[in-house]
């Protein structure tokens, strides 16, 4: 036999975060675990699909305890993808590997919650690669101190964008954050496009041809007409697009 | 050094060419020398409306080309001397407008001309932005109407990265010349007004062309309106216009004013 792949393609290796639910156990594993079953009771399929880490930080326990857990909560159907605060000791290759360097991120709501706090289910983590944990970061924004003229495209997906001027029809304005326009908005405008829906868009006068926040959008022909040619700004409630005057 | 102005719009038929003859004439009645040069290549018009089509012999494309020398394809005015015309080939594609090409017949004319005036194709193609690329001045000619003011729109952005002057960081001086307004339809609301145009262009008003039938019939008999009568309505703006673009600090009057009194009282009545 020819080894035909005497030269192989070099495996690709690339660094990706992931949104995980951690999952924070206390002793005695049996109260808490029950508690967890009176959870998955009121939401059922409330873990399936969700990667989970299991922060055993600061827990007295050995080995087979550990083990008998992950066990317990692969039964409830709760995969466990890691481990993390746990000592090297605690773990072997039988087991999910450890976890280092979780960011914090925001809480996942649990649902309904119930009198008796139910399972810490919040406090996920970033897991692999660990990240750096970064500092307070500030969002960059971009200014435009001209009009944005028919056929011109400002496209900045990393933060706010800010225009001293207008934005004449057949115009684009598209940000990953609030769209701020000092001047009439003629053409397109859409906000938060990375995925922000809490991102508005503020303008001088509203005559716009389309809105768009995080994906929804709204044409001319669906705007309140009351709301044309005056201040206004624009912003997402649930799936709706809502548009007030200003001032 | 001449100074290069391009007339340009975006949109088609709203008078580009017209106006590259009219102010061209209205200069050269000063005595300033001036070239008009038709960029229109294969839909050429301004030999036509500046009365010159049987004497083309050669073109802007045959100077490029390296087929004849600049010399001997302008075209000399037979009403005013100081007057020529570069015209455009009508035969030729229009890739054979190449930058270099263009960049040496504009520095050459440059040198020998006070004014050198190109009228720009309709579009955004390459006869448009070539057209605008070595320009000093421009003139955006727009008619009173949402097609035609967005279209320039778009151009006056393309002004504003595409030529050489915003390529080394400097700003075109942008002039915006409103033609073919009809003060009556405008107060009628058939037409955009004067304000709302500039609302929505920014730039500054270069002067405003009536509507006119002398326009239509200065085409016809292949004379640039300035030069056919001066006295009509459309040549005394233009003549305003001249002097605006030479410096002159002048209130743009709205033509045909007797005509926007009464547009007003029909106007009203209508309503």
């Amino acid at each position: 036999m020819t080894d035909v792949l005497t030269q192989p393609r070099p495996i690709r290796l690339k660094g990706r975060s992931f949104l995980a639910l951690a999952l924070t156990p206390e002793l005695p594993f049996a109260d808490w675990l029950r508690r967890l079953d009176d959870l998955a009771a009121r939401s059922a399929g409330f873990f399936l699909r969700r990667p989970v880490v299991l922060d055993v930080e600061g827990l007295d326990i050995d080995r087979a305890e550990l083990r008998e857990l992950v066990d317990q909560l692969n039964a409830r159907n709760v995969r466990v993808m890691g481990i993390e605060g746990a000592r090297s000791s605690l773990l072997g290759p039988d087991m999910p590997p450890a976890m280092t360097d979780g960011r914090p991120a925001a809480d996942i709501e649990a649902p309904e919650k119930a009198s008796a706090e139910p399972v810490e289910a919040a406090e996920p983590v970033m897991s692999a690669p660990p990240v750096a944990a970064t500092p307070v970061q500030t969002t960059p924004s971009l200014v435009v101190s001209r009009p944005v003229r028919s056929g011109q495209s400002i496209f900045f997906p990393e933060g706010d964008v800010t225009i001293i001027g207008s934005v004449a029809s057949g115009a684009e304005i598209v940000a990953g954050g609030s769209i701020h326009i000092y001047g009439p908005l003629r053409g397109r405008a859409l906000a938060g496009s990375t995925g922000n829906a809490s991102a508005r868009i503020f303008c001088r006068k509203l005559e716009a041809e389309l809105i768009a926040i995080d994906g929804f959008y709204k044409t001319a022909d669906d705007m309140e007409p009351e709301l044309r040619g005056k201040p206004g700004q624009v912003w997402l409630e649930g799936e709706t697009i809502k548009a007030a005057t200003l001032g | 050094m001449g100074k290069v102005i391009v007339v340009t719009s975006g949109k088609g038929g709203v008078g580009k060419t017209t106006s590259s003859a009219a102010l061209g004439a209205a200069l050269a009645q000063n005595g300033e020398k001036v070239v008009v040069v038709d960029f229109d290549v294969g839909l050429r018009n301004l030999d036509l409306v500046m009365g010159a089509e049987r004497r083309v012999v050669y073109d802007l494309v045959n100077v490029i080309q390296g087929e004849a020398k600049l010399t001997q394809a302008l075209i000399r005015d037979k009403r005013l001397e100081s007057l020529y015309l570069l015209p455009a080939s009508q035969t030729r594609d229009k890739d054979n407008l190449t930058p270099e090409g263009v960049e040496k017949v504009i520095a050459a004319l440059k040198n020998a001309f006070d004014w050198v005036i190109c009228d720009s194709p309709a579009g955004i193609e390459r006869g448009a932005t070539l057209a605008m690329r070595h320009a000093d001045v421009a003139i955006v000619v727009t008619n009173p109407e949402v097609s035609s003011v967005r279209d320039s729109d778009r151009i006056i952005g393309l002004l504003d990265s595409k030529t050489l002057k915003a390529e080394n960081g400097e700003r075109i001086e942008k002039h915006l010349l409103l033609t073919r307004y009809d003060a009556v339809r405008a107060e009628r609301g058939d037409m955009l007004k004067v304000d709302d145009v500039l609302e929505i262009l920014s730039i500054p008003l270069l002067g405003i062309i009536p509507e006119s039938m002398d326009v239509l019939r200065a085409s016809n008999v292949g004379a640039p309106v300035t030069l056919a009568d001066g006295r009509s309505a459309p040549a005394l703006a233009y003549f305003e216009a001249t002097r605006r673009l030479k410096g002159e600090t002048l209130p743009v009057t709205i033509p045909g004013d007797k005509r926007s009194f009464l547009g007003k009282i029909f106007g009203r009545k209508a309503a």
